[in-house]
């Protein structure tokens, strides 16, 4: 069974018709990793390129999305994988409780935040999702249910987190929440005048639970890099205000907006992005300073207009995401961000964050120690010769990918760049589950 | 809003648990109904039972019920902790048509599943709701029940006498502050009809016919069509002359 779809990720590129089956029962998923053919787990398909597709068979893991059991003494949570984030959020917020880390959108499923070791704007401070996990429950390809943690299959473990899905399927997730006292963030807006001192912020802010920095790419010269940069912590109860108090968790709800049709790319021209970027850069400016934000609108900005990746116009965007080693990172981004200026391709969103030590419970992690910089950009030959450019550049500083963010580089540059995926592509042959898991972008890649 | 307690028969089906969802987040305490349900190895229910209670903070309780065992129907429904102030039911068997043309034991099952079983414990259910003098029950018959056709004529007219018990039901307890609601989901996107190519506009998903149920109860609605449009297509259909009608293929 199963039904030919057109199938993409986030940024819309690249498309394929893949087979893809949604299985109801263990068993059933079970039979579908048995009847050949690679196979690939998809969570709620927020990765922006081809790590959620297989064109023989993309597994969608949408009906197992139960939440199992909680221990309010741990603080951990048992769910099966494509349990989503945002469900977890509005279960457990209002008893105290919120994810440990998370990414930038609500809309993504436990299974692919694991299978992408997911990172947030607290890296520096409390790692990335892996690090919250107890223990996963893998189908790997002769069908058996496997348990792994730090304690059994370790290994399996391991490569499980950050493994973009390559070492099976995961269908139960037991991680741990954070005690929060309420759905609030206080948050410090700093703008700064360039990239040195948007990093010098990051530096001696590092006590800070989140920061990030929104970057206007297109600024350049003496103000390269020029941006705000958002520090946040949880507010305690006795710091809310009486309007605050009323709803302690931020739990009300707010309508959405939405993107109703393919934008006409021209919309988002670099005169366009010129006007926003400075807008949000001037907006920063005259607001600076303290304020109490919801937990929603702090991290998930975004998740308020649904489908905003059609913005970009039926063609799709690519994301380029990197991280430079901490050494190289000053002279790695200002290349990056000249080369971006020099472009004048812009981009929507440019976002910098520090990041911090490597997981140490994955082999196959996307953070190292450093900055990590996130650029959009709409697909054209153009866009595609730059994101070309913006690769070597991060090679030349010693720096890596991230695959949930690919959609386009090739197998020599993810070689060049982490050595680490000889030996992915090594134990992947050991194992013998080459061939029984892989996605696009695992064949694209090499992996 | 209003707190109280729901009882899905059919605890298993996708609306049926679409239903709960719903009115769990309305803070109901929800009463899962299922065959094949007591020997506690159906790991999927009791996984929807856990879901249930960790995002809503409400109980759930599963119970063994299977709408063809009519003899076990009444000791079903006194072994319940408390009687439900609603009940919805979301038993039902597509069947395969051209199967079912040929073989009466399948026919059976599919008029005994649509028909016999969810009235057979209406009837039941509704007694004791006139006598606690309360209560909405939720039948889930269907569009295919408005008109016979080729296609599917076994699984309507299950429906068809299922639509009509429930009127009349309505018609009894409208006096007695029982209210009785039908529901015609048209196409829904469920276990039952995947696999099927299911025109999109057409098609509701379940919390759609979840969210219509809510409404209805608390507007006290008789019929509901899920998606507005299904009214307007019945109307169409019930309205072609049958000289016509034996001639088309729809
Ligand atoms: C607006 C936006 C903001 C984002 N911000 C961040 C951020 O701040 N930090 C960050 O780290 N990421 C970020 N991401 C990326 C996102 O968190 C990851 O791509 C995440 O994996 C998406 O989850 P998903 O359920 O949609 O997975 P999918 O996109 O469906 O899959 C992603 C990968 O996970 C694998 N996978 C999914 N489910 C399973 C499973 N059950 N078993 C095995 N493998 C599985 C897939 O095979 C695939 O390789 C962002 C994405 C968006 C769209
Ligand atoms: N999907 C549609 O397009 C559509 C359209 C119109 C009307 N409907 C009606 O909507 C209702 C819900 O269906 P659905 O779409 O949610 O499909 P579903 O998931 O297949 O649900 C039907 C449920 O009925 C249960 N059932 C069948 N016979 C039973 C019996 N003898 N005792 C107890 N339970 C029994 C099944 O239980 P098991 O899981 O144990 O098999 C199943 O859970 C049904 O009445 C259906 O006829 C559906």
């Amino acid at each position: 069974m199963g039904s030919e779809t057109m199938l993409e990720g986030w940024g819309r590129f690249p498309r394929h018709a893949c087979r893809v089956v949604a299985p109801r029962t263990e068993s059933d998923l079970i039979a579908g990793v048995l009847s050949g053919g690679s196979a690939i787990a998809r969570g709620y398909g927020r990765a922006y390129g081809d790590s959620a597709i297989s064109k023989t068979q993309t597994i969608e893991m949408r009906h197992f999305n139960r939440m199992l059991s909680f221990s309010a003494r741990t603080g951990e949570l048992e769910v099966e994988s494509g349990v989503l984030l945002g469900d977890v959020i509005a279960a457990f917020l209002p008893r105290g409780w919120f994810p440990a880390v998370t990414p930038g959108t609500k809309f993504v499923t436990v299974g692919g935040m694991v299978a992408t070791d997911v990172h947030g704007k607290n890296h520096h401070k409390d790692g990335s999702f892996g690090n919250f996990v107890i223990w996963l429950d893998l189908v790997d390809s002769q069908g058996k249910i496997i348990r792994c943690s730090r304690r059994e299959n370790v290994e399996l473990f391991e490569w499980t987190i950050g493994g973009m899905g390559l070492t099976g399927i995961i269908i139960r997730v037991c991680f741990r929440l954070r005690a929060v006292s309420t759905g609030w963030i206080r948050q410090t807006l700093i703008p700064v005048s360039d990239l040195s001192s948007s990093m010098d912020v990051f530096e001696s802010s590092g006590g800070s639970t989140y920061s990030v920095a929104w970057i206007d790419c297109l600024s350049s010269g003496a103000k390269l890099g020029r941006s705000l940069v958002m520090l946040g912590e949880h507010a305690g109860a006795s710091s809310l205000s009486t309007l605050e108090r009323k709803d302690i968790f931020a739990t009300s709800r707010k309508r959405r907006l939405s993107i109703p049709f393919n934008a006409p790319t021209f919309t988002l021209n670099s005169f366009s992005l010129r006007i926003f970027n400075s807008l949000y850069y001037w907006h920063g400016r005259r607001s600076g300073g303290d304020s109490l934000v919801s937990w929603d609108s702090y991290f998930y900005p975004l998740d308020s207009i649904s489908h905003w990746n059609r913005i970009y116009g039926r063609r799709g965007f690519a994301q380029f995401q990197c991280v430079l080693p901490l050494p190289h990172s000053r002279a790695g981004l200002s290349e990056l961000l000249r080369a971006v200026s020099n472009s004048g391709q812009g981009s929507f969103l440019a976002v910098l964050k520090r990041l911090g030590d490597e997981n140490k419970s994955s082999r196959f992690s996307f953070a190292m120690p450093g900055y990590t910089l996130a650029l959009d950009f709409p697909i054209n030959s153009a866009s595609l010769a730059l994101l070309d450019r913006l690769d070597s550049i991060t090679l030349a500083h010693g720096g890596r990918f991230y695959l949930a963010k690919d959609s386009r580089m090739t197998a020599e540059t993810l070689r060049l760049s982490d050595t680490r995926s000889q030996e992915f592509a090594k134990l992947r042959t050991r194992f013998k589950i080459r061939s029984c898991f892989a996605s696009a972008q695992s064949t694209r890649l090499g992996l | 809003m209003k707190k109280g307690s729901l009882l899905v028969l059919g605890g298993r089906s996708d609306m049926g648990l679409a239903v709960a969802h719903h009115f769990a987040s309305l803070g109901f305490s929800i009463q899962l109904a299922a065959r094949k349900a007591s020997s506690g190895k159906d790991k999927i229910l009791y996984a929807h039972k856990s879901d249930i209670e960790l995002r809503y903070n409400v109980p759930v309780s599963i119970f063994e019920f299977d709408a063809l065992d009519v003899r076990s129907c009444q000791r079903f429904l006194d072994n319940l902790p408390t009687l439900a102030d609603i009940t919805v039911c979301a038993i039902g068997l597509l069947g395969e048509q051209q199967r079912d043309e040929r073989s009466l034991a399948s026919s059976i099952e599919v008029m005994r599943s649509n028909y016999e079983g969810p009235a057979l414990v209406f009837t039941l259910l509704a007694n004791m709701y006139e006598e606690r003098g309360h209560g909405t029950l939720v039948g889930i018959s269907s569009v295919a029940g408005e008109r016979g056709r080729a296609s599917n004529y076994i699984y309507g007219s299950a429906k068809s006498g299922y639509s009509n018990f429930l009127s009349g039901l309505r018609n009894r307890l409208a006096k007695k502050g029982v209210h009785v609601i039908t529901v015609l989901p048209g196409f829904v996107a469920s276990k039952m009809t995947e696999g099927l190519n299911l025109p999109v506009r057409l098609t509701a998903q379940p919390m759609d016919v979840a969210i219509a149920i809510e409404r209805a109860v608390w507007r006290k609605r008789n019929i509901v069509y899920v998606k507005p449009i299904w009214q307007l297509i019945m109307l169409i259909i019930r309205n072609i002359p049958e000289g016509i009608f034996k001639k088309l293929k729809i």
